[in-house]
Protein backbone atom coordinates (compact mmCIF):
# COMPACT_ATOMS: atom_id res chain seq x y z
CA UNK A 1 0.00 0.00 0.00
CA UNK A 2 1.55 3.32 -0.71
CA UNK A 3 1.69 6.07 1.48
CA UNK A 4 -1.52 8.20 2.86
CA UNK A 5 -1.17 11.54 2.01
CA UNK A 6 -4.57 12.99 3.08
CA UNK A 7 -7.11 11.12 5.86
CA UNK A 8 -9.71 12.64 7.22
CA UNK A 9 -11.73 11.18 10.36
CA UNK A 10 -15.68 11.99 11.32
CA UNK A 11 -15.32 15.96 10.03
CA UNK A 12 -18.44 17.92 10.80
CA UNK A 13 -18.90 21.41 10.17
CA UNK A 14 -21.22 23.56 11.31
CA UNK A 15 -22.24 27.39 10.53
CA UNK A 16 -24.40 28.19 13.34
CA UNK A 17 -27.59 25.58 13.18
CA UNK A 18 -25.95 24.68 9.80
CA UNK A 19 -24.58 21.50 9.27
CA UNK A 20 -22.77 21.89 6.10
CA UNK A 21 -20.91 18.53 6.58
CA UNK A 22 -21.35 15.72 8.72
CA UNK A 23 -19.17 12.66 9.77
CA UNK A 24 -17.11 12.75 6.51
CA UNK A 25 -14.20 10.62 7.16
CA UNK A 26 -11.77 10.16 3.40
CA UNK A 27 -8.29 9.11 2.74
CA UNK A 28 -6.19 10.01 -0.35
CA UNK A 29 -3.41 7.60 -1.47
CA UNK A 30 0.21 9.03 -2.88
CA UNK A 31 -0.51 8.54 -6.69
CA UNK A 32 -4.10 8.54 -7.04
CA UNK A 33 -6.72 10.63 -8.37
CA UNK A 34 -9.70 10.93 -6.35
CA UNK A 35 -12.86 12.72 -6.90
CA UNK A 36 -15.46 14.07 -5.00
CA UNK A 37 -19.19 14.62 -6.73
CA UNK A 38 -22.44 15.42 -5.25
CA UNK A 39 -25.34 18.21 -6.14
CA UNK A 40 -25.63 21.57 -5.93
CA UNK A 41 -24.90 22.56 -1.87
CA UNK A 42 -23.94 19.07 -0.95
CA UNK A 43 -20.68 20.35 0.72
CA UNK A 44 -18.03 19.57 -1.34
CA UNK A 45 -16.36 22.97 -1.27
CA UNK A 46 -16.93 23.35 2.60
CA UNK A 47 -14.79 20.30 2.32
CA UNK A 48 -12.06 21.52 0.13
CA UNK A 49 -12.13 24.76 2.77
CA UNK A 50 -11.87 22.62 5.94
CA UNK A 51 -8.87 20.32 4.44
CA UNK A 52 -7.04 23.71 3.14
CA UNK A 53 -7.69 25.05 6.46
CA UNK A 54 -9.82 27.98 5.40
CA UNK A 55 -12.67 26.62 7.67
CA UNK A 56 -11.66 25.23 11.30
CA UNK A 57 -14.07 22.04 11.85
CA UNK A 58 -16.30 22.15 14.48
CA UNK A 59 -15.54 18.49 15.09
CA UNK A 60 -13.34 15.80 13.58
CA UNK A 61 -9.43 15.55 12.39
CA UNK A 62 -7.07 16.12 9.22
CA UNK A 63 -4.22 14.56 8.82
CA UNK A 64 -1.83 15.45 6.48
CA UNK A 65 1.13 12.80 6.11
CA UNK A 66 0.66 11.55 9.22
CA UNK A 67 0.64 14.92 10.61
CA UNK A 68 -2.70 16.16 12.36
CA UNK A 69 -2.94 19.58 11.06
CA UNK A 70 -6.60 20.12 12.13
CA UNK A 71 -7.14 24.17 12.90
CA UNK A 72 -3.75 25.38 11.26
CA UNK A 73 -3.35 28.50 8.68
CA UNK A 74 -3.86 27.71 5.36
CA UNK A 75 -0.77 28.94 4.60
CA UNK A 76 1.04 26.38 6.72
CA UNK A 77 -0.96 24.03 5.51
CA UNK A 78 0.14 25.01 1.74
CA UNK A 79 3.69 24.87 2.97
CA UNK A 80 2.98 21.31 4.15
CA UNK A 81 1.95 20.66 0.83
CA UNK A 82 -1.36 21.24 -0.43
CA UNK A 83 -2.08 23.89 -2.89
CA UNK A 84 -5.62 24.03 -4.74
CA UNK A 85 -7.52 25.81 -7.15
CA UNK A 86 -10.76 28.29 -6.47
CA UNK A 87 -14.01 27.54 -7.84
CA UNK A 88 -14.81 31.15 -8.47
CA UNK A 89 -11.46 32.26 -10.45
CA UNK A 90 -8.90 34.15 -7.57
CA UNK A 91 -5.83 34.64 -9.48
CA UNK A 92 -3.84 37.91 -8.88
CA UNK A 93 -5.61 40.51 -11.37
CA UNK A 94 -2.51 43.08 -11.67
CA UNK A 95 -0.09 40.23 -12.31
CA UNK A 96 0.81 39.18 -15.34
CA UNK A 97 0.73 35.19 -16.07
CA UNK A 98 4.24 34.04 -15.40
CA UNK A 99 4.29 36.71 -12.16
CA UNK A 100 0.79 34.38 -11.06
CA UNK A 101 3.23 31.49 -11.06
CA UNK A 102 6.25 32.85 -9.59
CA UNK A 103 3.76 33.67 -6.41
CA UNK A 104 3.74 29.85 -6.31
CA UNK A 105 6.73 29.02 -5.85
CA UNK A 106 6.90 31.50 -2.19
CA UNK A 107 6.66 28.62 -0.11
CA UNK A 108 10.17 27.02 -1.52
CA UNK A 109 11.96 30.18 -2.00
CA UNK A 110 13.90 31.57 0.51
CA UNK A 111 14.19 35.16 -0.10
CA UNK A 112 14.27 37.76 3.02
CA UNK A 113 13.66 41.11 3.57
CA UNK A 114 17.22 42.00 3.78
CA UNK A 115 18.18 39.91 1.01
CA UNK A 116 15.31 41.78 -1.09
CA UNK A 117 16.53 45.10 0.39
CA UNK A 118 19.76 44.83 -1.00
CA UNK A 119 18.62 42.64 -4.22
CA UNK A 120 21.70 40.02 -3.37
CA UNK A 121 23.58 37.92 -5.95
CA UNK A 122 21.66 35.06 -4.18
CA UNK A 123 18.17 36.58 -4.24
CA UNK A 124 18.96 37.21 -8.50
CA UNK A 125 19.80 34.11 -9.04
CA UNK A 126 16.62 32.71 -6.99
CA UNK A 127 14.24 35.06 -9.24
CA UNK A 128 15.95 34.24 -12.69
CA UNK A 129 15.24 30.39 -11.54
CA UNK A 130 11.86 31.23 -10.79
CA UNK A 131 11.09 32.27 -14.32
CA UNK A 132 12.47 29.82 -15.49
CA UNK A 133 10.58 27.46 -13.70
CA UNK A 134 7.46 29.33 -14.29
CA UNK A 135 8.14 28.99 -17.92
CA UNK A 136 8.47 25.19 -17.89
CA UNK A 137 5.38 24.95 -16.06
CA UNK A 138 3.70 27.18 -18.10
CA UNK A 139 4.52 25.17 -21.43
CA UNK A 140 2.82 22.15 -19.61
CA UNK A 141 -0.30 23.69 -19.52
CA UNK A 142 -0.39 25.46 -22.64
CA UNK A 143 0.52 28.84 -21.39
CA UNK A 144 3.48 29.95 -22.40
CA UNK A 145 3.00 32.24 -25.07
CA UNK A 146 0.59 33.89 -23.07
CA UNK A 147 3.33 34.65 -20.27
CA UNK A 148 3.44 38.09 -20.24
CA UNK A 149 -0.27 38.91 -20.14
CA UNK A 150 -2.49 39.75 -17.39
CA UNK A 151 -3.78 36.81 -15.91
CA UNK A 152 -7.07 37.70 -15.71
CA UNK A 153 -7.37 39.04 -19.58
CA UNK A 154 -7.38 35.04 -20.84
CA UNK A 155 -10.46 33.51 -21.71
CA UNK A 156 -12.07 31.93 -18.86
CA UNK A 157 -10.54 28.04 -19.23
CA UNK A 158 -6.97 29.05 -19.65
CA UNK A 159 -7.53 31.24 -16.54
CA UNK A 160 -8.46 27.82 -14.76
CA UNK A 161 -5.48 26.25 -16.56
CA UNK A 162 -3.37 29.34 -14.93
CA UNK A 163 -4.78 28.51 -11.61
CA UNK A 164 -3.39 25.21 -11.93
CA UNK A 165 -0.60 26.26 -12.96
CA UNK A 166 0.08 28.36 -9.99
CA UNK A 167 -1.05 25.69 -7.37
CA UNK A 168 1.43 23.19 -9.43
CA UNK A 169 3.80 25.87 -8.75
CA UNK A 170 3.97 25.04 -5.24
CA UNK A 171 5.29 21.41 -6.17
CA UNK A 172 2.52 20.00 -4.29
CA UNK A 173 2.05 16.56 -2.30
CA UNK A 174 -1.77 16.69 -3.04
CA UNK A 175 -3.16 19.23 -5.78
CA UNK A 176 -6.79 19.78 -4.74
CA UNK A 177 -9.02 20.89 -7.77
CA UNK A 178 -12.12 22.48 -7.37
CA UNK A 179 -14.34 22.30 -10.46
CA UNK A 180 -11.10 22.71 -12.89
CA UNK A 181 -13.95 21.93 -15.87
CA UNK A 182 -16.34 24.37 -14.40
CA UNK A 183 -17.82 26.63 -17.83
CA UNK A 184 -15.03 24.84 -19.98
CA UNK A 185 -16.65 24.12 -23.80
CA UNK A 186 -16.06 20.61 -24.80
CA UNK A 187 -12.59 20.79 -26.26
CA UNK A 188 -10.98 23.03 -23.11
CA UNK A 189 -12.50 19.76 -21.01
CA UNK A 190 -10.41 17.23 -23.27
CA UNK A 191 -7.26 19.24 -23.32
CA UNK A 192 -7.87 19.79 -19.11
CA UNK A 193 -7.92 15.88 -19.08
CA UNK A 194 -4.72 15.22 -21.25
CA UNK A 195 -3.10 17.57 -18.74
CA UNK A 196 -4.70 15.63 -15.89
CA UNK A 197 -3.17 12.34 -17.04
CA UNK A 198 0.26 14.19 -17.82
CA UNK A 199 -0.08 15.47 -14.37
CA UNK A 200 -0.81 11.57 -12.87
CA UNK A 201 1.87 10.53 -15.07
CA UNK A 202 4.29 12.60 -13.31
CA UNK A 203 3.26 11.31 -9.92
CA UNK A 204 1.42 13.86 -8.45
CA UNK A 205 -1.49 13.12 -6.02
CA UNK A 206 -5.09 14.86 -7.36
CA UNK A 207 -8.15 15.60 -5.72
CA UNK A 208 -10.64 16.87 -7.39
CA UNK A 209 -14.80 18.40 -7.04
CA UNK A 210 -16.18 18.13 -10.14
CA UNK A 211 -19.84 18.38 -11.60
CA UNK A 212 -18.87 17.19 -15.24
CA UNK A 213 -19.75 13.14 -14.38
CA UNK A 214 -18.30 12.20 -17.65
CA UNK A 215 -14.85 13.74 -17.06
CA UNK A 216 -15.13 12.06 -13.01
CA UNK A 217 -15.94 8.90 -14.29
CA UNK A 218 -13.05 8.72 -16.80
CA UNK A 219 -10.27 9.94 -14.84
CA UNK A 220 -10.94 9.04 -11.01
CA UNK A 221 -9.63 6.03 -9.45
CA UNK A 222 -11.75 6.55 -7.01
CA UNK A 223 -14.91 8.41 -6.22
CA UNK A 224 -16.56 9.55 -2.79
CA UNK A 225 -20.44 11.02 -3.17
CA UNK A 226 -21.81 13.43 -0.95
CA UNK A 227 -25.19 14.78 -0.31
CA UNK A 228 -26.58 17.29 2.21
CA UNK A 229 -23.43 17.26 3.93
CA UNK A 230 -23.11 13.22 4.26
CA UNK A 231 -20.92 10.88 2.60
CA UNK A 232 -23.76 9.09 0.35
CA UNK A 233 -21.66 6.30 -0.92
CA UNK A 234 -17.59 5.64 -2.17
CA UNK A 235 -15.89 3.30 -4.26
CA UNK A 236 -14.68 3.20 -8.04
CA UNK A 237 -16.47 5.04 -10.85
CA UNK A 238 -18.58 1.48 -11.51
CA UNK A 239 -19.32 1.21 -8.38
CA UNK A 240 -20.62 4.82 -7.07
CA UNK A 241 -22.43 4.77 -10.93
CA UNK A 242 -24.81 1.89 -10.47
CA UNK A 243 -25.22 2.83 -6.66
CA UNK A 244 -29.02 3.28 -6.12
CA UNK A 245 -28.57 6.01 -3.61
CA UNK A 246 -26.18 7.70 -5.85
CA UNK A 247 -29.20 6.91 -8.50
CA UNK A 248 -31.77 8.74 -6.13
CA UNK A 249 -29.72 11.59 -5.18
CA UNK A 250 -28.79 12.94 -8.61
CA UNK A 251 -31.83 11.89 -10.49
CA UNK A 252 -34.56 11.73 -7.13
CA UNK A 253 -36.29 9.01 -6.52
CA UNK A 254 -38.75 6.12 -8.86
CA UNK A 255 -41.98 6.87 -8.21
CA UNK B 1 -0.72 56.43 -23.35
CA UNK B 2 0.30 52.84 -24.00
CA UNK B 3 2.58 54.47 -26.68
CA UNK B 4 4.04 57.37 -24.63
CA UNK B 5 4.78 54.39 -21.50
CA UNK B 6 6.82 52.15 -24.51
CA UNK B 7 8.81 55.68 -25.18
CA UNK B 8 9.48 56.19 -21.85
CA UNK B 9 10.36 52.45 -21.10
CA UNK B 10 12.66 52.41 -24.14
CA UNK B 11 14.36 55.14 -23.43
CA UNK B 12 14.54 54.08 -19.36
CA UNK B 13 18.44 54.35 -19.24
CA UNK B 14 19.06 58.10 -21.18
CA UNK B 15 16.21 59.41 -18.83
CA UNK B 16 17.05 58.10 -15.77
CA UNK B 17 20.40 59.36 -16.02
CA UNK B 18 19.08 63.01 -17.01
CA UNK B 19 16.81 62.99 -14.05
CA UNK B 20 20.23 62.25 -12.24
CA UNK B 21 22.15 64.98 -13.87
CA UNK B 22 19.06 67.64 -13.29
CA UNK B 23 19.08 66.49 -9.45
CA UNK B 24 22.56 66.97 -8.72
CA UNK B 25 22.93 70.20 -11.14
CA UNK B 26 19.60 71.74 -9.58
CA UNK B 27 21.25 73.98 -6.43
CA UNK B 28 24.19 75.32 -8.90
CA UNK B 29 21.73 76.24 -11.76
CA UNK B 30 19.39 78.07 -9.47
CA UNK B 31 21.78 78.60 -6.20
CA UNK B 32 19.55 80.74 -4.68
CA UNK B 33 18.37 79.90 -1.32
CA UNK B 34 14.81 80.12 -2.02
CA UNK B 35 14.57 77.76 -4.63
CA UNK B 36 17.33 75.08 -2.79
CA UNK B 37 14.69 75.03 -0.66
CA UNK B 38 11.87 74.20 -2.90
CA UNK B 39 14.15 71.42 -4.22
CA UNK B 40 15.19 69.97 -0.64
CA UNK B 41 10.49 70.51 0.59
CA UNK B 42 10.53 68.41 -2.99
CA UNK B 43 12.64 65.78 -2.39
CA UNK B 44 11.61 65.06 1.66
CA UNK B 45 8.47 64.37 0.20
CA UNK B 46 9.32 62.14 -2.52
CA UNK B 47 11.18 60.29 0.73
CA UNK B 48 7.61 60.46 2.11
CA UNK B 49 5.87 59.63 -0.55
CA UNK B 50 7.74 56.68 -1.46
CA UNK B 51 7.51 55.17 2.00
CA UNK B 52 3.86 55.71 1.74
CA UNK B 53 2.77 54.07 -1.28
CA UNK B 54 4.83 51.34 -0.21
CA UNK B 55 1.91 50.82 2.36
CA UNK B 56 -1.23 52.75 0.70
CA UNK B 57 -0.26 51.68 -3.10
CA UNK B 58 1.70 48.21 -3.33
CA UNK B 59 0.39 46.35 -0.37
CA UNK B 60 -3.15 48.29 -0.56
CA UNK B 61 -3.23 49.26 3.32
CA UNK B 62 -5.02 52.52 3.55
CA UNK B 63 -3.39 54.39 5.95
CA UNK B 64 -4.26 57.74 7.04
CA UNK B 65 -1.77 58.08 9.67
CA UNK B 66 1.78 58.33 8.05
CA UNK B 67 2.57 61.63 9.83
CA UNK B 68 2.19 60.36 13.17
CA UNK B 69 5.39 58.36 12.38
CA UNK B 70 7.21 61.22 10.67
CA UNK B 71 6.22 63.33 13.85
CA UNK B 72 7.66 60.18 16.06
CA UNK B 73 11.16 60.27 14.33
CA UNK B 74 11.33 63.85 14.00
CA UNK B 75 10.57 64.08 17.63
CA UNK B 76 12.69 61.31 18.46
CA UNK B 77 15.62 63.01 16.84
CA UNK B 78 14.88 66.62 18.35
CA UNK B 79 14.95 65.61 21.75
CA UNK B 80 18.55 63.19 21.27
CA UNK B 81 20.00 65.41 20.23
CA UNK B 82 18.77 68.42 22.38
CA UNK B 83 18.55 67.30 25.78
CA UNK B 84 20.64 64.43 25.26
CA UNK B 85 23.11 65.45 23.27
CA UNK B 86 23.22 62.60 21.08
CA UNK B 87 25.55 62.47 18.16
CA UNK B 88 23.08 63.44 15.07
CA UNK B 89 24.09 60.19 12.81
CA UNK B 90 23.26 58.10 15.91
CA UNK B 91 19.95 60.09 16.45
CA UNK B 92 19.13 60.11 13.06
CA UNK B 93 19.35 56.10 13.21
CA UNK B 94 17.54 56.03 15.96
CA UNK B 95 14.35 58.00 14.77
CA UNK B 96 14.27 55.33 12.20
CA UNK B 97 14.70 52.60 14.80
CA UNK B 98 11.73 54.37 17.08
CA UNK B 99 9.08 55.28 14.54
CA UNK B 100 9.71 51.58 13.39
CA UNK B 101 9.07 50.37 16.71
CA UNK B 102 6.14 52.35 16.90
CA UNK B 103 4.96 50.77 13.41
CA UNK B 104 5.23 47.41 15.29
CA UNK B 105 3.73 48.18 18.24
CA UNK B 106 0.90 49.81 16.25
CA UNK B 107 0.80 46.86 13.67
CA UNK B 108 0.44 43.94 15.99
CA UNK B 109 -2.76 44.52 17.21
CA UNK B 110 -4.38 45.99 14.29
CA UNK B 111 -2.95 44.79 11.11
CA UNK B 112 -5.46 42.25 11.67
CA UNK B 113 -8.19 44.13 10.94
CA UNK B 114 -9.64 44.77 7.44
CA UNK B 115 -9.95 47.92 5.18
CA UNK B 116 -12.11 50.48 6.74
CA UNK B 117 -11.25 49.68 10.16
CA UNK B 118 -7.50 49.57 9.82
CA UNK B 119 -7.86 52.95 7.87
CA UNK B 120 -9.83 54.64 11.04
CA UNK B 121 -7.16 52.95 13.66
CA UNK B 122 -4.29 54.74 11.92
CA UNK B 123 -6.62 57.77 11.78
CA UNK B 124 -6.84 57.65 15.48
CA UNK B 125 -3.11 56.62 15.98
CA UNK B 126 -2.21 60.37 14.27
CA UNK B 127 -4.37 62.17 16.52
CA UNK B 128 -3.27 60.03 19.39
CA UNK B 129 0.50 60.88 18.81
CA UNK B 130 0.09 64.73 18.02
CA UNK B 131 -1.99 64.95 21.85
CA UNK B 132 0.58 63.32 23.27
CA UNK B 133 3.27 65.75 21.59
CA UNK B 134 1.29 68.58 22.69
CA UNK B 135 0.80 67.55 26.30
CA UNK B 136 3.71 65.70 27.21
CA UNK B 137 5.47 69.37 28.05
CA UNK B 138 8.53 67.35 29.99
CA UNK B 139 9.76 65.64 27.09
CA UNK B 140 8.26 67.73 24.32
CA UNK B 141 7.84 70.96 25.33
CA UNK B 142 4.61 70.91 23.93
CA UNK B 143 2.92 73.78 21.68
CA UNK B 144 6.20 75.67 22.48
CA UNK B 145 8.19 73.12 20.44
CA UNK B 146 11.63 72.35 20.19
CA UNK B 147 13.99 74.76 18.93
CA UNK B 148 17.94 74.82 18.35
CA UNK B 149 18.22 71.52 16.91
CA UNK B 150 21.65 71.32 16.08
CA UNK B 151 22.55 70.38 12.54
CA UNK B 152 23.63 67.31 11.18
CA UNK B 153 27.50 65.98 11.34
CA UNK B 154 28.70 62.82 9.54
CA UNK B 155 32.01 61.80 11.05
CA UNK B 156 33.50 65.54 11.15
CA UNK B 157 31.93 66.48 8.01
CA UNK B 158 29.37 68.88 9.13
CA UNK B 159 26.45 69.87 7.02
CA UNK B 160 25.35 73.94 7.34
CA UNK B 161 24.72 75.16 4.08
CA UNK B 162 20.77 74.68 2.23
CA UNK B 163 23.10 73.32 -0.53
CA UNK B 164 24.81 70.34 1.84
CA UNK B 165 20.83 69.92 3.26
CA UNK B 166 19.91 69.50 -0.42
CA UNK B 167 22.69 66.73 -1.35
CA UNK B 168 22.01 64.95 2.15
CA UNK B 169 18.20 64.63 1.02
CA UNK B 170 18.87 63.85 -2.55
CA UNK B 171 21.08 60.74 -0.90
CA UNK B 172 18.20 59.91 1.59
CA UNK B 173 16.01 59.88 -1.78
CA UNK B 174 18.31 57.63 -3.62
CA UNK B 175 18.65 54.89 -1.04
CA UNK B 176 14.79 54.56 -0.07
CA UNK B 177 14.63 54.47 -3.84
CA UNK B 178 16.68 51.93 -4.06
CA UNK B 179 15.22 49.96 -1.19
CA UNK B 180 11.70 50.25 -2.11
CA UNK B 181 12.43 49.16 -5.84
CA UNK B 182 14.91 46.72 -4.64
CA UNK B 183 12.04 45.07 -2.97
CA UNK B 184 9.76 44.92 -5.11
CA UNK B 185 11.76 42.87 -7.31
CA UNK B 186 12.18 40.03 -4.66
CA UNK B 187 10.15 37.35 -3.50
CA UNK B 188 9.06 39.40 -0.23
CA UNK B 189 8.16 41.97 -2.63
CA UNK B 190 5.73 39.09 -4.68
CA UNK B 191 4.15 38.34 -1.50
CA UNK B 192 3.24 41.72 -1.19
CA UNK B 193 1.31 42.35 -4.12
CA UNK B 194 -0.10 39.02 -3.86
CA UNK B 195 -1.76 40.04 -0.49
CA UNK B 196 -2.62 43.61 -2.38
CA UNK B 197 -4.50 41.66 -5.28
CA UNK B 198 -6.18 38.95 -3.26
CA UNK B 199 -5.90 38.03 0.78
CA UNK B 200 -7.31 34.86 0.31
CA UNK B 201 -5.14 33.86 -2.63
CA UNK B 202 -2.00 34.67 -1.40
CA UNK B 203 -2.72 32.40 1.77
CA UNK B 204 -3.59 29.59 -0.41
CA UNK B 205 0.15 30.13 -1.75
CA UNK B 206 1.77 29.98 1.36
CA UNK B 207 2.42 33.55 2.31
CA UNK B 208 1.85 34.24 5.89
CA UNK B 209 -0.36 37.92 5.51
CA UNK B 210 -0.05 38.98 8.51
CA UNK B 211 3.86 38.59 9.00
CA UNK B 212 4.30 40.67 5.21
CA UNK B 213 2.20 43.22 6.38
CA UNK B 214 4.18 43.85 9.62
CA UNK B 215 6.85 43.75 7.67
CA UNK B 216 5.73 46.59 5.12
CA UNK B 217 4.19 48.42 7.99
CA UNK B 218 7.22 48.52 9.85
CA UNK B 219 9.69 49.02 6.93
CA UNK B 220 7.38 52.22 5.85
CA UNK B 221 7.45 53.94 9.37
CA UNK B 222 11.07 53.32 9.41
CA UNK B 223 11.27 55.45 6.26
CA UNK B 224 9.30 58.15 7.95
CA UNK B 225 11.13 58.27 10.53
CA UNK B 226 14.34 58.88 8.89
CA UNK B 227 12.75 61.66 6.79
CA UNK B 228 10.91 63.31 10.34
CA UNK B 229 14.52 63.54 11.89
CA UNK B 230 15.71 65.12 8.64
CA UNK B 231 12.96 67.68 8.17
CA UNK B 232 13.92 68.28 12.24
CA UNK B 233 17.02 68.91 11.77
CA UNK B 234 16.70 70.37 8.56
CA UNK B 235 14.26 73.36 10.07
CA UNK B 236 15.62 73.12 13.20
CA UNK B 237 12.31 73.95 15.06
CA UNK B 238 9.49 71.48 15.26
CA UNK B 239 6.42 71.33 16.94
CA UNK B 240 3.56 69.15 16.62
CA UNK B 241 1.60 71.03 14.79
CA UNK B 242 3.97 69.62 11.93
CA UNK B 243 2.29 66.11 12.12
CA UNK B 244 -1.66 66.49 12.46
CA UNK B 245 -3.64 64.84 10.39
CA UNK B 246 -3.70 67.54 7.72
CA UNK B 247 -0.26 66.18 6.94
CA UNK B 248 -0.80 63.00 6.28
CA UNK B 249 -3.78 63.40 4.05
CA UNK B 250 -1.49 65.82 2.07
CA UNK B 251 0.48 62.87 1.76
CA UNK B 252 -1.89 60.57 0.96
CA UNK B 253 -2.82 63.07 -1.88
CA UNK B 254 0.67 62.99 -3.25
CA UNK B 255 0.58 58.98 -3.19
CA UNK B 256 -2.67 58.44 -5.11
CA UNK B 257 -2.12 61.52 -7.81
CA UNK B 258 1.03 59.95 -8.37
CA UNK B 259 -0.35 56.49 -8.44
CA UNK B 260 -0.66 53.78 -6.64
CA UNK B 261 2.18 50.94 -6.26
CA UNK B 262 4.05 53.03 -9.41
CA UNK B 263 7.63 54.14 -7.97
CA UNK B 264 8.20 57.37 -10.44
CA UNK B 265 4.61 58.17 -9.80
CA UNK B 266 5.48 58.92 -6.27
CA UNK B 267 8.51 61.27 -7.25
CA UNK B 268 5.48 62.80 -9.89
CA UNK B 269 2.98 63.31 -7.21
CA UNK B 270 5.23 64.18 -4.43
CA UNK B 271 7.55 66.62 -6.65
CA UNK B 272 4.25 68.55 -8.42
CA UNK B 273 1.68 68.86 -5.53
CA UNK B 274 5.00 69.99 -3.63
CA UNK B 275 6.13 72.79 -6.53
CA UNK B 276 2.13 73.72 -7.56
CA UNK B 277 1.65 75.84 -4.11
CA UNK B 278 4.97 77.43 -4.99
CA UNK B 279 3.42 78.30 -8.78
CA UNK B 280 0.62 79.74 -7.36
CA UNK B 281 1.74 81.60 -4.82
CA UNK B 282 0.74 84.99 -7.07
CA UNK B 283 -2.69 83.63 -6.45
CA UNK B 284 -2.29 84.45 -3.18
CA UNK B 285 -5.87 83.70 -1.53
CA UNK B 286 -7.20 81.52 -4.66
CA UNK B 287 -3.90 79.24 -4.10
CA UNK B 288 -5.52 76.70 -2.05
CA UNK B 289 -9.05 76.85 -3.99
CA UNK B 290 -6.89 76.20 -7.16
CA UNK B 291 -5.05 73.38 -5.77
CA UNK B 292 -8.83 71.73 -4.66
CA UNK B 293 -10.02 72.40 -7.98
CA UNK B 294 -6.91 70.37 -9.79
CA UNK B 295 -7.41 67.47 -7.47
CA UNK B 296 -10.95 67.22 -7.85
CA UNK B 297 -10.60 67.34 -11.72
CA UNK B 298 -7.33 64.43 -11.47
CA UNK B 299 -9.97 62.72 -9.65
CA UNK B 300 -12.64 62.84 -11.97
CA UNK B 301 -10.58 62.26 -15.15
CA UNK B 302 -7.84 59.55 -13.73
CA UNK B 303 -9.08 58.51 -10.00
CA UNK B 304 -5.89 55.51 -10.17
CA UNK B 305 -3.70 58.62 -10.41
CA UNK B 306 -1.27 59.51 -13.23
CA UNK B 307 0.69 56.23 -13.45
CA UNK B 308 -1.95 54.33 -11.31
CA UNK B 309 -2.34 51.41 -13.61
CA UNK B 310 0.64 51.34 -15.33
CA UNK B 311 3.54 48.44 -14.74
CA UNK B 312 6.83 49.74 -16.43
CA UNK B 313 8.42 46.21 -16.36
CA UNK B 314 5.37 44.69 -17.93
CA UNK B 315 5.18 47.38 -20.70
CA UNK B 316 8.98 46.25 -21.26
CA UNK B 317 8.24 42.47 -21.41
CA UNK B 318 5.76 42.85 -23.45
CA UNK B 319 8.06 45.24 -26.09
CA UNK B 320 10.60 43.14 -25.86
CA UNK B 321 8.26 39.65 -26.38
CA UNK B 322 7.05 41.54 -29.44
CA UNK B 323 10.06 42.49 -30.70
CA UNK B 324 11.87 39.16 -30.07
CA UNK B 325 9.26 37.55 -32.09
CA UNK B 326 9.08 39.97 -34.88
CA UNK B 327 12.52 39.20 -35.30
CA UNK B 328 11.57 35.28 -34.79
CA UNK B 329 8.96 35.64 -38.04
CA UNK B 330 11.47 37.71 -40.22
CA UNK B 331 14.37 35.22 -40.23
Amino acid sequence: MSERILKTEHITQRFGGLVALSDISMEVNSGEIVGIIGPNGAGKSTLFNVITGMYNPTEGKVEMLGQDVTGWKPYRITELGFSRTFQNIRLFPRMTVQDNVIVGMHTRTKGNIFSGVFFTKKEKEERASCVREADTILRLLGLYEDRFEMGTSLPYGSQRKLEIARALATRPKLLLLDEPAAGMNEQETEELRQIVYRLKEMGYTILLIEHDMKFVMNICERIYVLNNGCMISSGTPDEVRTDPVVIEAYLGKEE
Amino acid sequence: MEKFCEKLVRYRVPLLILACVVAVAFPFVFPSKYFIRIGTVCLMYVMITLSLNLMVGYMGQMSFGHAAFMGIGAYTAAILTTTYDVPFFVAFILAGVVAGLFGLLLGLPVLKLKGYYFTIITMVFCEIVRVVELNWMSLTRGPLGIMAIPKPSFLGFEITTPRQFYFMILVLVALSTLVVSNLMKSRVGYAILAIRDDELAAEAMGIHVFRYKMIVFILSSLLVGLAGAFYATYTSYIDPSSFAAAQSNDMLVMVIFGGLGNTVGSFIGAISLSILPEALRDLAQYRQLIYGVLLVLLMMVKPQGLLGDINFKYIRQRMEHREKSKEAANE
